[in-house]
Parts: C-alpha cells; structure tokens; sequence
C-alpha cells in the first residue's frame, strides 16, 4: 500500500520541569499523544514510534518556566497519503450513494457515488447490500470486502 | 403565514400517491442542487420544513419524517456553504421535541452527515451532546412519566448514534471527548442541567464506546464533583462563634433558643439544616448519588475493578490535594464497600503508600494519613485482618522514626510523625475492641505502639488532646499499658501544639469519613458506616460496675432516648470537630423527657470531638441489644 513510509527522525523535545523526575516516562507520554492526528513536521499521521535518548545532558532553556531540551532519536511509522495514490482499505457500509472503508483500522474514507466506476451497480441481494460488477458475475463488492 | 408544503413530483392536496424513497431523495437532491445555480425555491422549503417544529399536525409529521430520512439520503448532495442555512436548522433540532419515528429519522441523518464528511462529524457529534440536556421549557417535565418517557427515548438514540458514528469512523470516540467535556454545564447553570449531562457522561462510560473515553469521563466528573465541593464554604457547616463553650450547651441557651421562632439564630447553626437550602450541596448531592448508582451498575457487571483504578488515580490528584475535601471523597467509601477485599484493600494500601514515601510534600503525606485513620474507622465492611496490618504498617513506620530521631518534642520538625501517630490512635479509639480480644496483635501491635508514645519526641502531648484522652482512658481500661505522666485536658478539644503539626492547613482535625451531612448520600452510606455510637468503648465496661446508683435511674430513660433519638445520637456523636449543632426540636423533646444528670460526661466526649451537651446521662448501655462490634 502506497502512503506507508518509515522514517529516521532527531527530534528535540522540550520538558517541564516538574517532568524531570521521571524523564522516560514523561518522554512516552508526550510521544503518546501524536499518533492518529495529522502532524505537520511530519506531513502524515504519526502510526508507531521507537526512541532513544540521544544524549543525557540537556541543555535548560531561560525563561519563566525553565524547560529543558532534550535530544532523541526516533524511528517513526508515518501515514501521509497523497492523490493518486492506492490505498486499501475494509468496506464497513454500502449504501447507493456511497461505499464507507476504513483505512489501517484508523482512518475512514467514502467513496461517493460518483468515484464508483461504473462497472459496478449497486444491488440488495437477500437484505445484503452490494456493488456487482457488470463484467464478472463474481467479482463483488459488500460490507467487510477489502478494497 | 401558513406553511408551503414542497412540491413534491406531482402531488396534489386530495390525492395521496406512494413515491418511492428513491424519487423522493432524487427530489431532495435536485433541490440542493438548485442552489448551486441560483434558484433557491425548492431549498427554502426544505429549510422551512426543518424550522417547524412546535404543535405538529400528524400530517407535517409525516412531512418532517420523510424530509429528514430523503436527507439522510442526499447527503452527499450537502455542501458546507451553499446549504449552511439548511445546516444550521437541523443542528439546531432537539430531539426531545418529538416524538419516536422523527427522532430515528433525525438521528439517521445526523449519523449520516457525520460519516460522509470530516467536516460535519464535529458539527454532528457537537449536535448529539446537545441533546443530552432538554431544551428548558422541558426540564420541569422531567420528573412526570411523559418526561421520563421521552428522556428514554431520545438518550437511546443519542447513545446507538454514537455507537454507529465510531463504527464507521474509529477516531469520532476522541472528538467525541473533547465536546462532551467541553460542552459540560458549570456548576452556576441555573436549570441544573448538569444533573442529566452527568448522566450521560456516566452512561458513555458504561456504554458501548466506554473502553475508549471511560476513564477520562469519570475524571471529569469527580473533578466537577470537586468544584462543588469546594463552593460549599466551611462555614455552612461550622459554627459561627468559636470562642463560646463550643462543647457545652448550657440549659439557659437551650431555653433561649427553644422560645425564639428561627431555628437557627444566634451561634447555633445546625449543620444539616443550614446546608438544606444551600443549592449547591443539593446539587453535590445528586451527583453524588449519580456516582453511586453508577458504581453499583460497574460491580453488577464485574467492571468495578477497573474503575476502581481511574477513580484511585482521580483521587491523588483531585481529591486528595483540594484543601479539606467534604464530600466528594464518599465516591471512594461507596467504591471501596461494593467490593471491600480488592478495592477496600486497595485504597488502604495506596494512602499508606503515600504517606511512607519520603518524597511526597508533607501536606499529601499528612492528609492521606488523615483520610487512612478515618476510613479504617469507619468503613464498617473492613476486616479485622486488614485494619490490624495497616495498622502495623503505620505503627512500624512511626516506631522507625523514633529511633531516626532523638529529638525532643517539637510540633513543626516532626508534622508527618505527630500525624502518624494521632492517627494510630484514632483508629484504635473507634477499633480497641478487636485487638484486645487477640493475644498476638497485642504483642506485635501494642508494645512498638507503646514504645513509640513513650518516646522523647512525645506524641501524647502533641496530637488533639481529645483523641488522646479517648485513646488513654479506653488503653487504661483495656490494661493495655498506663503512661506515668498524666495528661490534663480539661476536656479541651485541642491544644497549642496540636495546631502548630496541623499547620495552617489544620491538618490535626481533618477527619474527612465523619458523617455524610448530603442527606441522600447518607442513605446509601449509612448500612456500611461505624458510627462513633455504635462503639463500645472498652471503658465503658470498667464503669458498669460503679456508679451504679448514681445513674441507674437514668438509664431506662436513657435506653428509650437512644432508641427513640438514634438518628440524632448518630448525627452529634459521629461529627467531628469542625460539625457540631444539635437538632433543636428532637433535643428539646428529649431533655424534657428524661432527667437531668448535672455532671459532664466523660464517656461520650470523644464522639468525634463533639463534646455532647453536658446534660447528657453518663452512660448509654444498650440492655439487650447485642454488641456492637
């Protein structure tokens, strides 16, 4: 699946104070909170990490609140699909207007009426709602295919 | 100023034809998409319908239910600009404004809307929570069975609409977090809609979507039970003049107070009924008993472990650092008597925890040995077991000290210490009983105790003279061990030294499980509570066998008070310090009824550091009831 990366990063992360007791936790703690959004520096969403403390002297930063730099080393799973690109995903909902998959156990996408190629047509099959295609009797789209 | 229905395909008044869901949805649809060109007739229509919503004839029910499902339908035909008028009446809806079928109508639209389009789930998710609460006109039915009725039916919808949002979008839980806790009532809300809000939340948390925001549900909401607890002022509670035998009710005043028509003039406020008006303890008690019911659906469906974990946490860093708790620490009793062995046990050993760990602030050492002595004196569900080996623990501790310190006496070095030990002896007031019955906690118990009380550093002198008193008298008795110096107290209630180790927090007289004064808190707490008159001091035996004559006439008096007065007994002798007050009129009846002994008492002083009023018989011997511990 395309959009998948991993990627080498130095990251520098700034503590509070009252975080220097327990720095490997706090550490995990604030790294717990990107995953699953979209992230910026990254240019994806954040999915898995691993890291290691570069160095175990940081440097204090001045200032009100003095907080302290430290230097980490991260192995990051990054999600940052474009267009164009091909996703697979599960299909979770069939409706005539659209197909709902979720991507990666995560991320929900919908393909609206109009992106359905026309091959497809939608059908109810024994309360079962579906996309067949045209050309191949079998080839079938419903609730938990993957796509 | 009539409405206008829409023109649906070939529809006149006198006729009624079936169109298919699909022609009523391509209809809808053309009608969206008219905007996009410029003609919004159609589409006002469709806004006009969703507007209408208060004294629906049947038919324009019908009319609202089917443009509601042939939206749901059409979905993707919705733009966020061109159609925002459309988009603001359906956000705008309230659920509680009708009845069954629309609202499945309007909450398949809205489930609909949230998963066809990232930019709606927060706008949808955002309408659903606002749904939690009634609009206003309706709170007042709340109560009625329509109300009930129909809260049923709309928090179930609300509820399976989330369910089915996070189906099909697995990160709508953690949006969903952050509006429900956003969009919470402040406590200054007059229609009290946080009552019902809380309800849901604690609904959320048993729900389906529970794993996923449970825990930080039940944080917030201790959090605002909180933030009520610490809008009731101490002294709502207290009274009002300190300085004027706060112990003693001389009769004269008794009389004065009894012929003046306000019940609670002068320096007497009666605890319970100056906090029956107060709004915000009728609020907390709500909640609180919210909380409560919430528990016990946790224990019934075996989740009340895991709970039990984020409530422990929640209390560290809620509870146990906002200044002198009142109330909101009964979650954790309530928590801890549904399942006394794990949780019980649990919350024991995270305050002992807590209060040996030398890097913790002495404040936090302070009060959670402070809330240790009182819930192993009151949680009546604890085993003797458990309480003797927090007991060891706290004695062990205090012994090490001693023997790390040569010190003398001095209140301020040794806060933490002085704590421990009024602590130890605290509990013993309330447990002497048990151990005395069992030869080996004597010895493993007592004689580190005794070391420790004889030591230089002096705890007898320091700790609140009352709980020293009670704890001395009810030691001699037992023959546990007597102490050469004696201590004159004079019946103080505390002393110089005691306030200097409790410090400006007046950590000595925290005694945060006294009594719950919330009345329907108390209901549920009460089966599972010790109340300082349900103790039998062990030196009330040693005075069974004097002063026979003295009092005997009072007792049968005394037994038809205690039975007739039990709530009130309960209420005067489990208070502590900082509650006193005596229910004016059953007090009243009761001093006529019996006769008056003129001496002090020596028995009941200790009851919680409220000194009863010194009328009061010497003693109380329940005749035939059975013992009590």
């Amino acid at each position: 699946m395309e959009g998948l990366s991993v990627a080498d990063a130095n990251l520098l992360m700034y503590l509070h104070p009252s975080k220097s007791r327990n720095v490997s936790q706090s550490i995990l703690r604030e790294l717990g909170s990107l995953p699953f959004k979209f992230n910026e520096t990254f240019d994806g969403v954040l999915l898995a990490y691993d890291v290691n403390i570069l160095d175990k002297q940081a440097k204090i930063l001045s200032g009100v609140h003095p907080y302290f730099g430290l230097r980490l080393k991260a192995n990051l799973l990054l999600f940052s699909p474009k267009p164009d690109m091909l996703l697979e995903g599960k299909v979770v909902k069939l409706s005539q207007e659209s197909i709902h998959v979720i991507v990666l156990g995560f991320s929900s996408a919908i393909i609206t009426a109009e992106n359905i190629h026309g091959e497809f047509k939608y059908r109810t099959k024994d309360k079962e709602e579906l996309f067949a295609s045209k050309s191949h009797k079998r080839h079938v789209i419903k609730v938990g295919t993957m796509i | 100023m009539g409405l206008e229905l829409p023109k649906y395909p070939e529809m006149e008044e006198d006729q009624v034809f079936n169109f298919t869901d699909s022609e009523i949805v391509s209809h809808v649809k053309q009608a969206l998409a008219s905007v996009l060109s410029g003609d919004n007739n159609s589409y006002n229509q469709l806004v006009g319908v969703m507007h209408h919503s208060k004294h629906l004839a049947p038919d324009e029910v019908a009319l609202l239910e089917t443009t509601l499902k042939a939206l749901a339908g059409a979905v993707s035909s919705i733009d966020i600009t061109y159609h925002d008028s459309l988009l603001s009446a359906i956000f705008c809806m309230s659920m509680w404004n009708y009845g069954p079928h629309v609202a499945d109508a309007l909450a398949e639209l809205i489930v609909s809307l949230a998963i066809s389009n990232g930019k709606y789930l927060d706008l949808c998710l955002g309408m659903l929570v606002s749904n939690f609460t009634p609009p206003p006109y309706f709170l007042d039915k709340l109560k009625m069975p329509h109300g009930l009725e129909r809260k049923g039916q709309v928090l179930s919808r609300v509820h399976a609409a989330f369910k089915k949002i996070a189906d099909y979008v697995p990160l709508a839980p953690l949006r969903l977090l952050t509006i429900v806790l956003q969009g919470m009532p402040t406590i200054y809300h007059k229609d009290r809609a946080i009552v019902i809000y809380v309800e849901n939340m604690l609904k959320l948390e048993s729900g389906e979507i529970g794993e996923l925001v449970g825990s930080t549900i039940l944080m917030a909401v201790v959090d605002r039970l909180i933030e009520l607890d610490v809008e009731i002022g101490w002294d709502a509670i207290l009274q009002d003049d300190f300085s004027k035998g706060i112990f003693e009710m001389e009769l004269e005043d008794v009389d004065d107070i009894e012929e003046s028509a306000e019940p609670d003039v002068g320096e007497f406020r009666l605890s319970r009924k100056s906090l029956a008006g107060n709004s915000i303890a009728e609020l907390l008690d709500n909640l609180l008993v919210l909380t409560f019911e919430h528990l016990e659906s946790c224990e019934r469906e075996g989740r009340l472990a895991k709970v039990f974990e984020t409530l422990l946490q929640s209390f560290q860093v809620t509870v146990l650092s906002a200044y002198k708790s009142k109330f909101a620490q009964f979650v954790m009793f309530y928590a801890c008597a549904l399942d006394p062995e794990n949780c019980g046990m649990r919350f024991a050993t995270m305050l002992a925890d807590l209060f040996v760990q030398d890097s913790q602030p002495q404040p936090t050492r302070m009060s959670a040995v402070s809330y240790l002595a009182s819930y192993l004196s009151r949680a009546k569900f604890l085993a003797a077991s458990s309480i003797s080996s927090m007991l060891k623990r706290l004695v062990d501790w205090c012994l090490e000290y001693c023997e790390a310190h040569d010190g003398d006496i001095n209140p301020n070095a040794h806060r933490v210490f002085y704590s421990g030990c009024q602590a130890i002896m605290y509990v013993l007031c309330f447990r002497m009983k048990v151990f005395v019955d069992v030869p080996r906690l004597k010895s493993e118990l007592l004689i580190p105790l005794e070391q420790v009380l004889k030591h230089k550093l002096n705890p007898l002198k320091v700790c609140l003279p009352s709980v020293v008193e009670e704890f001395l008298r009810q030691a001699k008795a037992a023959s546990l061990f007597t102490v050469c110096k004696t201590f004159i107290f004079d019946g103080l209630l505390e002393s110089e030294l005691s306030r200097a180790f409790g410090g400006l927090e007046r950590l000595d007289t925290f005694f945060p499980f006294d009594p719950c004064l919330l009345k329907k808190c108390d209901s549920f707490i009460r089966p599972m509570f010790v109340f300082w008159s349900m103790v039998k001091p062990t030196h009330d035996d040693a005075f069974d066998d004097d002063d026979d004559d003295d009092g005997s006439s009072d007792d049968y008096l005394v037994q038809d008070f205690v039975n007739e007065n039990e709530d009130i007994m309960n209420d005067e002798f489990g208070k502590s310090f900082d509650e006193q007050g005596v229910d004016m009129d059953d007090f009243d009846y009761a001093l006529k009824k019996m006769s008056i002994t003129p001496k002090a008492t020596s028995n009941y002083k200790f009851g919680g550091r409220f000194q009863e009023p010194a009328r009061m018989p010497s003693r109380i011997r329940p005749s035939t009831s059975p013992e009590s511990l």
